[in-house]
């Protein structure tokens, strides 16, 4: 599983330069990826164009699936797959409707190849509820009342859980620089910053 | 988006032979946030596509007493987050926290934010067979051209879309490319280059070579990124100033001035880098350095307010190094 904070590849300091630009003595001090699975010498190194057998791990299950490599992970996800809580609305990489997470880090599905997206964690709003249990955030969404077409829902609500796992009692810049990659057409934001604001303040914020 | 082939390089070497092979088919892919959209948009047709954000070599930062060094492959997120960064180089750390926003800081790499291409809406638009792509007008010229260049134009008006390029040219940063030849190192500031000399490209990278790391030279000095960008959550810049100075005492001993957003190229203003030196930073130079900064600017029809932008955001600069 991905880490509480990290969730990003570990570069090591303390490197020399010289030995760095050289390129000498890597293999031993690289640290894997967290959360990869599979050795970086394993990894099939070549796809398509034409379908391709991919492996993709999502919200913990395990898939195997043939794509194209110019199919995105969004696509694989709603297309391929019928994993469809998480939405497409700009499809370009501005809106954030499409935000799942890569190893615990929030990335856009629309702006990533799906082929990327293999010996790494993926979660999606399906995975982010526990035992049927709704995730604190959207139980807080429901509250406020914090939507109105709901196409951006799953998007901000990724987004918002990761700023309260990062800090519980996140404040509300916080919150507003967590969601800086997000849009609402219908305008929810200040029902959306109260749904924060309740998270916040149940966890002692 | 065209059909492509995927390879995911496990090292320089094995990247450098795969482009050596198809030199004009293949594009470079390293977070994947640029190249997505320009193979939506059919700006980037490549028949194979070669993956170097696995290449273990391409993820470290080091840091000695000689300076820092970036593989290009490094996330912006670990950019920002890396001590070193944060310590010694503020002005690159400013500027890779505000690149797009949180999702695309974890996608994007540091050397794909040096090599992206510019944003101008007729080159991302199929419909435009601008300059860039080979054709012969810039549709800006007589078009919709507000987020365009108010210097170094010409033919083509783009602005560089990088934040991270201005910060680390005010850092004095080098870049090394490589190709199955073998490996250059120029200053930043040289990697680059205007539309006059070649509209079509942003830079001097030659099919077949690829950007492998940055490295900044230790130095003794403060820096600062400022970026005004019209939707401030997430935006490219309008106008941005990276600045690096070295003091004694109050006084300035030398000076780097970058402008972002306002020029085909981050744009070194070496009128205020000069004026600036054995001045204090107050109030009134700062202003002043301001007005040099643009004291060339051609706006285009309308964008005369970058002029404006760009004065106030070097002033802001400035005195943010002085506080
Ligand atoms: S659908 Fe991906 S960012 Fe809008
Ligand atoms: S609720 Fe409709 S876009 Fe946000």
């Amino acid at each position: 599983m991905p880490d509480k904070k990290g969730n990003h590849s570990e570069i090591p300091d303390g490197v020399s330069r010289r030995s760095f630009l050289k390129g000498m003595g890597t293999g031993a001090a690289i640290l894997p990826a967290l959360g990869k699975t599979v050795e970086a010498a394993d990894l099939e190194n070549r796809f398509g164009p034409e379908p391709a057998p991919i492996t993709l791990t999502i919200n913990e299950k395990i898939y195997h699936l043939q794509v194209e490599p110019r199919e995105t992970l969004i696509e694989v996800l709603r297309n391929r797959l019928n994993i469809t809580g998480t939405k497409v609305v700009c499809d370009n990489g501005s809106c954030g409707a499409c935000t799942v997470y890569l190893d615990g880090a929030p990335v856009y599905g629309c702006m990533m190849l799906a082929v990327k997206a293999q010996n790494k964690q993926i979660t999606t709003i399906e995975g982010i509820s526990q035992n049927g249990k709704l995730h604190p955030v959207q139980e807080a969404f429901i509250e406020a009342d914090a939507l109105q077409c709901g196409f951006c829902t799953p998007g901000f609500v990724m987004s918002m859980a990761k700023v309260f796992e990062e800090n519980p009692k996140a404040s509300l810049i916080e919150v507003k620089q967590g969601l800086a990659g997000h849009i609402c057409r219908c305008g929810a934001y200040a029902q959306i910053f109260k749904a924060a604001e309740n998270v916040s303040k149940r966890n002692g914020g | 988006m065209n059909k492509f082939e995927f390879a995911v390089a496990d090292s320089i070497q094995t990247a450098l032979e795969e482009l050596n092979e198809h030199p004009a088919a293949a594009k470079v892919h390293a977070g994947g946030v640029d190249l997505v959209g320009e193979l939506k948009h059919y700006t980037a047709q490549p028949d194979i596509v070669v993956d170097i954000s696995e290449i273990p070599d391409l993820k470290w930062i080091a840091d000695d007493a000689e300076g820092t060094t970036i593989g290009a492959s490094v996330k912006l997120i670990d950019v920002i987050r890396h001590e070193a960064v944060s310590k010694k180089h503020a002005a690159l750390q400013e500027a890779a926290s505000v690149v797009g926003s949180p999702q695309i800081r974890n996608m994007g790499t540091i050397g794909g934010n040096l090599c992206q291409r510019p944003r101008c809406w007729y080159y991302r638009d199929e419909a435009y067979h601008c300059l860039k792509k080979g054709g012969d007008e810039c549709f800006s010229v007589a078009g919709r051209n507000r987020n365009h260049c108010i210097l170094g134009g010409g033919p083509c008006y783009i602005v560089h879309p990088s934040d991270c390029a201005p910060a680390l040219i005010a850092l004095n940063a080098s870049v090394a490319l490589q190709s199955v030849k073998g490996k250059r190192e120029l200053p930043l500031e040289d990697f680059f280059i205007l539309p006059e000399s070649d509209a079509t490209r942003e830079n001097v990278l030659q099919p077949g070579e690829i950007l492998t790391y940055i490295h900044i030279p230790a130095h003794a000095g403060k820096s600062a990124y400022i970026k005004f960008r019209e939707k401030e959550g997430f935006d490219w810049a309008l106008s941005a100033c990276a600045a690096a100075l070295e003091f004694s005492g109050k006084t300035c001993r030398s000076a780097r001035v970058v402008l972002g957003g306002v020029a085909p190229i981050p744009w070194r203003v070496r009128s205020v880098e000069s004026y600036l030196q054995g001045k204090e930073i107050t109030e009134e130079t700062a202003r002043r350095a301001g007005e040099m900064a643009v004291e060339d600017a051609m706006p285009l029809a309308e964008n005369a307010n970058k002029v404006l932008l760009t004065k106030a955001i070097v002033k802001q600069a400035l005195l943010k190094l002085n506080a």
